[in-house]
């Protein structure tokens, strides 16, 4: 599994959000974009699931380009998103979220049990709120819940939009902690768009800053953590 | 307590939950048999207090009350379940009608033949006009949707073939079904159809509903962003709503045209689909049984109480802005999900 996005180019109306991005995600590996307000990130991830039309460039999928497909085909070839704000299906019980996010496998019935049982071993937490409506979850559990419903389609690369955003900071400890377990034992890619740019360079192999549309730096997660300019910009230097 | 807490709908729901197998059958049957026997209420003795003034009891039956349950049903498959707000669904009761009209004064063609026809032809202008259309949400959608049922209308009153501002007369009843007739003294007749009509519809719903196609619905309703990431294909699964709620639009309209014998464009303003829609607010939008219900009330009350001719309207608007008001999420409202009872498929999880 290789993801590589190649002078992405994205419109809203007139205003280009995004002008000429150029990211690799490869096998195994956690990427995280970050950037301030407005840099781009959420666009990017909604481009490579679908959910906004590609204006120029491409999103090449295992070599394939992938840039015409509708977003319910790339969950079918294994691209899933778990978008901003959470999305859970507030009148649909725990079950049913988890339920849905296999709305496309063909074998769904064989696989159900299994998957629910690893995302219940990942998220105790949800086993016991099977029946709860969705809306009535704390919104750390909404984040689990949103999670989870992406692993349910069995995806080669999990593209996370702001995971920690709104949570206690405990709960955004616990989040990161079991987004690096899924990379470690299910081997899933990850590519992470943060805020948070202290937890995501921590957790992350690579990193790509986002300023305006644009990518100004990419390098090593660590590397980035001692960077001056980035501290500056992004984490605080502790100093004032 | 006040008005707004009463839950008719949960209490039903556990009331139902609660019976076994055969107690549900012989409800159910029991139910039919009452709905069957309705049109002789208006002649019994103190049931007699249902009949409409001026109006044939019997004919109040058919048209509006089975008619407007019927086509509320239909479309609450597209504005209940799956979220699309449509204003112009009067266009398929035309298009099944005049497709009855025409082929009916035209060809050798009855009515069951012509059933199928007008119900394909219904959903084909269904799928024509969902293709482009239904990539526009909200209130884009409601603009466009009320565009095409005007164009519909102005169709009809402009091209030949539809008789223009006369519309299309002598346009033959129903061929009998064994003993049972259907012309002009057969209303019980055409009751009894259109009653088999909706119970057809309300069993494929319930079918539908519980199956992919339901949770398909029910997520695109709920966040259509987000059924596009869990892989659900939208736009497939919108047109099809759309397109079933069209069949029973057209199925609707071949019935009333092989009942009334004549039709005009008139019959067709965008009165009825705003009428169809306020059954399905009324009632509880998105539940089945809340849509009968307002169906029903607003289509008899209005000729229950002619007889007070000038302020008939001012009294059904009053009802109207009465009810809404306390009851805001309609009489049946669609259920609010807090906990939901796990399901037996849970149990070993």
């Amino acid at each position: 599994m290789r993801l590589e996005i190649k002078d992405l180019h994205v419109f809203y109306g007139k205003i280009e959000a995004i002008k000429g991005i150029s990211v690799v995600v490869n096998q195994g590996e956690i990427v995280t974009l970050i950037g301030a307000n407005g840099a781009g990130k959420t666009t990017t991830l909604k481009t490579i699931s679908g959910l906004r039309p590609v204006s120029s460039g491409a999103i090449l999928f295992d070599g394939q380009d992938i840039s015409g497909m509708s977003a319910h085909q790339r969950v079918e070839i294994g691209i899933s998103q778990v978008p901003e704000g959470r999305g859970i299906f507030p009148g649909m019980s725990v079950l049913e979220n988890l339920e849905i996010g296999k709305y496309f496998r063909k074998d769904r019935k064989s696989e159900m049990q299994e998957d629910l049982e690893k995302v219940y071993s990942l998220f105790p937490r949800l086993k016991e709120r099977t029946s709860q409506s969705g809306g009535t979850l704390s919104g750390g559990e909404q984040q689990m819940l949103a999670i989870g419903r992406a692993l349910m389609s069995r995806p080669k690369v999990l593209l996370l939009d702001e995971p920690s955003m709104g949570l206690a900071p405990m709960m955004i400890q616990n989040i990161f902690n079991i987004i690096t377990e899924i990379n470690k034992s299910l081997g899933t890619t990850i590519l992470l768009v943060e805020q948070n740019a202290q937890q995501a360079l921590q957790r992350a192999d690579r990193a790509y800053v986002l300023e305006t549309g644009k990518v100004v730096k990419e390098a090593k997660a660590s590397d980035l953590l001692n960077d001056p300019a980035v501290r500056e910009a992004y984490l605080g230097t502790g100093a004032h | 307590m006040k008005l707004t807490d009463i839950n008719l709908r949960d209490k039903g729901a556990a009331i139902w939950e609660g019976w076994d197998r055969p107690r549900r059958t012989i409800f159910v049957i029991a139910l039919i048999a009452l709905v069957g026997i309705m049109p002789f209420a208006g002649n019994f003795s103190f049931t007699s207090i249902l009949d409409t003034p001026i109006s044939s009891y019997q004919d109040v039956l058919v048209y509006p009350i089975g008619m407007f349950v019927l086509m509320g049903l239909g479309l609450n498959i597209v504005v209940g379940k799956s979220g699309l707000l449509d204003l112009g669904y009067v266009a398929f009761f035309a298009i099944g009608a005049y497709t009855m009209a025409i082929l009916s004064t035209r060809t050798h063609l009855n009515a069951w033949e012509i059933l199928p026809i007008g119900m394909g032809l219904a959903m084909l202008s269904g799928v024509l006009l969902g293709l482009p259309t239904l990539r526009l949400r909200g209130d884009y959608l409601a603009i466009v949707t009320l565009g095409f049922g005007e164009i519909v209308r102005i169709v009809t009153l402009n091209i030949s073939v539809t008789g223009g501002t006369n519309g299309i007369a002598r346009i033959p009843n129903p061929p009998a079904i064994g003993p049972l007739k259907f012309g002009l003294m057969n209303s019980v007749n055409f009751f009894w159809l259109v009653f088999a009509m909706i119970l057809l519809v309300i069993w494929m719903i319930r079918r539908l509903s519980v199956r992919r196609p339901g949770r398909a619905w029910e997520a695109i309703r709920q966040d259509e962003d987000v059924a596009m990431l869990m892989g659900v294909p939208t736009l497939r699964y919108k047109i099809w709503s759309f397109s079933i709620g069209a069949a029973v639009g057209g199925a609707a309209g071949v019935i009333y045209a092989s009942k009334v014998m004549v039709i005009a464009p008139q019959m067709f303003t965008f009165n009825v689909s705003v009428l169809i829609l306020s059954c399905i607010v009324f009632g509880g939008m998105g539940n089945m049984w809340g849509v009968v219900f307002g169906g029903v009330i607003l289509a008899y009350l209005p000729e229950r109480i002619r007889f007070i001719t000038d302020a008939r309207q001012l009294v059904y608007g009053i009802v109207l802005v009465v009810i809404m008001n306390v009851r805001p999420d309609g009489l049946l409202p669609r259920k609010k999900r807090e906990k939901i009872k796990a399901k037996t498929g849970a149990k070993n999880v």
